[in-house]
């Protein structure tokens, strides 16, 4: 009892010192003079945004960039690292790995959401539906782990099996598998994993979405005799575009940093892992920052495509109001 | 599970709209859109069975007997009913260095995650806030910038953030962000929860009707007053909604925590002490179906308990494209 007790006062002080801060910001806006007024006040609010993110993300950023070029002793080896990343066979796995996860988790995961998500607007008990699926994303990766390693347990073909998915093969007359421990399928019951997390996230933000849908357009395309395939693809889709390229992009971006289940469930092994995975591995365990570095790189350059499409939609959304 | 006949689900179709259309529409078409439904509901049922029964045969497991989770697959529940809480006592009790202490670590991760999530709602709104009606120059662009940080993975800033918080910031042996507590966990998961909260918090302040704002301004409100009076109570939907998945992102963390929490039973949380236990006791199931449980009762609440608030600020425009 103690022991959280202290823990809550640290809580507590942490949140008073936090509101001391903004107290003072909002009172430097409040009595900012009134020449150049409007620049003192913007600066204000953006300032601890802006300074939290230069010194903890950007600076951090380009010191990281900078150790891509350089090996294990600090000594400057120009593009090494890379050249190793784009040769070596087990780098070439990791990478592959990455390009299997990065399309198949966004697609697949919005897709079901999606479909999830239409299939049971305006269903009896929707909300129960909902929850349903939605429940993995409030699992930790770390539980999700937990969850599927069960599910995926092995045991051999004479024993009683303990995981669902190989008493579903002996059902089925078959063999009993190591899923995590054969390449290159085990790759996949990895993603599964993702999926199974990310779709909640999909169907939530896309039934809102599907739900704001103006009825009079929906009215419209039944009275012109619609099917439901034809509002799904005329109406539906077009008009949650918006929604369905945030998602996207979310997942994509998550599924591109995702490091726990990869981590939790093989470490790696077994040609499973992922750049985030052996960046980490590299730069925290083999004891090679400039390899973990030129990972960390070549994922920023994988992602760079896709924030450059989300940043011009956004603009073209601005310039249209 | 897909020979389930349908139409015994009666509870689970959706229901036929009783409108006006329908009496126009011809008897064919009723037929070929009922069976669309009714095929789309079999679809919706398979998926959510799919995505509930690991998590419900966790949880089932993590009520038996370690011999029988280690015997046989927990759907032998069925003939087989033996239900204990001893999983559950043995893994919350603080026992010796062999307990897992859940419970410490579950206090931690409450302590890390409430004002992780607090400061970052409110630095992110602020700079959300000036984003979208301020008036400075380089807006767009550096609206852009803060929104591309998102693809800055997070291995990335972890080294060299941690020294600037072990060495750059303290002087001597007095660190403004003391090892051994919850500050630098808050700090970097502020960090690097910004970029995505300020986009998302953006997109919806940026929808409040400019007039409310000028009104306001014209009669001579301060931004502070703006920001506080107007931006806050109109984003709380968003606000809310952001807050929630902010909230399970930060409790699903493991990479931040294994770099600067220390790992002890004082700072780090729950999911450190799970993957742990996932390293070291693989095979014991027992203590890991009920860990992972313990593990997922805050989130699964946070998300039951808010989950009608979070859908109405999703409906009123939150997350809109």
């Amino acid at each position: 009892m103690e022991e959280i007790a202290d823990k809550g006062i640290q809580v507590v002080v942490g949140l008073a010192i936090f509101a001391a801060i903004i107290g003072l910001i909002m009172l430097v806006v409040d009595r900012a003079p009134k020449s150049g007024r409007e620049k003192i006040q913007v600066a204000a609010f953006l300032a601890p945004a802006l300074v939290l993110l230069a010194v903890g993300l950007v600076f951090p950023a380009l010191q990281t960039s900078y150790l891509s070029l350089t090996n294990r002793d600090g000594d400057f080896v120009g593009l090494e690292n890379f050249a190793w990343l784009f040769t070596q066979p087990e780098a070439l796995v990791t990478l592959r790995n990455t390009l299997i996860w990065v399309v198949l988790v966004p697609l697949l995961a919005s897709s079901i959401g999606l479909a999830y998500a239409v299939f049971i607007d305006r269903a009896r008990g929707e909300k129960a539906l909902k929850a349903l699926v939605f429940m993995p994303m409030a699992i930790s990766f770390v539980g999700a782990g937990v969850i599927w390693r069960f599910v995926y347990a092995y045991k051999g073909a004479g024993q009683d099996q303990i995981g669902l998915l190989n008493q579903v093969l002996v059902w089925l007359g078959q063999e009993p598998r190591q899923f995590l421990l054969d390449a290159p399928a085990n790759t996949f019951f990895l993603i599964a994993v993702m999926i199974w997390i990310q779709t909640g996230f999909a169907m939530v933000v896309l039934s809102a979405a599907i739900k704001g849908i103006p009825t009079e357009i929906v009215e419209a395309a039944r009275l012109d005799g619609a099917s439901a395939w034809q509002q799904f693809r005329n109406v539906t889709i077009p008009t949650i575009r918006g929604s369905l390229i945030v998602v996207v992009t979310t997942i994509t971006i998550g599924t591109l940093k995702v490091f726990d289940i990869v981590r939790t469930m093989t470490a790696g092994q077994y040609e499973t892992s992922v750049v985030a995975n052996e960046m980490y591995t590299q730069a925290f365990r083999a004891g090679e920052p400039g390899r973990g570095a030129a990972l960390a790189l070549v994922l920023f350059l994988m992602v760079l495509p896709v924030v450059v499409y989300n940043a011009r939609l956004l603009r073209k959304q601005k310039e249209i109001r | 599970m897909s020979t389930v006949p349908v139409e015994n689900r009666k509870d689970l179709l959706p229901e036929v709209k009783d409108d006006a259309t329908q009496g126009r529409s011809t008897q064919q078409k009723r037929v070929k859109q009922k069976l669309t439904s009714r095929r789309a509901t079999a679809a919706a049922i398979i998926i959510a069975v799919i995505w509930t029964i690991p998590t419900f045969g966790l949880l089932i497991s993590s009520f038996r007997p370690e011999s029988n989770i280690k015997g046989n697959g927990w759907w032998n529940v069925v003939t087989d009913r033996q239900f204990t809480l001893e999983n559950y006592a043995d893994v919350l009790s603080p026992g010796g260095s062999q307990s897992p202490n859940l419970l410490s670590y579950f206090v931690n991760s409450l302590a890390i995650v409430i004002p992780g999530t607090i400061f970052t709602l409110v630095l992110g709104s602020m700079a959300a806030y000036m984003f979208a009606w301020g008036r400075f120059r380089g807006k767009d662009g550096l609206f852009i910038f803060v929104f591309a940080l998102q693809i800055v993975p997070l291995q990335m800033a972890l080294i060299p953030l941690l020294q600037l918080f072990t060495k750059v910031l303290a002087i001597g042996d007095f660190q403004l962000l003391p090892s051994g507590t919850y500050a630098q966990l808050w700090v970097a998961h502020t960090i690097f929860g910004l970029p995505l909260a300020i986009f998302l918090l953006h997109n919806f302040i940026a929808e409040i009707p400019g007039e409310v704002i000028e009104a306001a301004r014209v009669d001579g409100a301060g931004h502070s007053i703006i920001f506080w009076r107007i931006i806050v109570p109109l984003a709380t939907p968003a606000l809310a909604s952001f807050g929630i998945f902010q909230f399970l992102w930060l409790w699903n963390d493991l990479l931040v925590a294994l770099v600067f929490s220390g790992g002890g039973a004082d700072v780090a949380p729950i999911t450190q002490r799970l993957a742990e236990l996932q390293g070291s006791r693989g095979g014991e199931w027992q203590r890991l179906t009920a860990g992972a449980f313990v593990s997922i009762v805050v989130p699964l609440a946070v998300f039951f308990g808010l989950q009608r608030y979070f859908v109405r600020g999703l409906l009123a425009g939150g997350l809109k494209g």
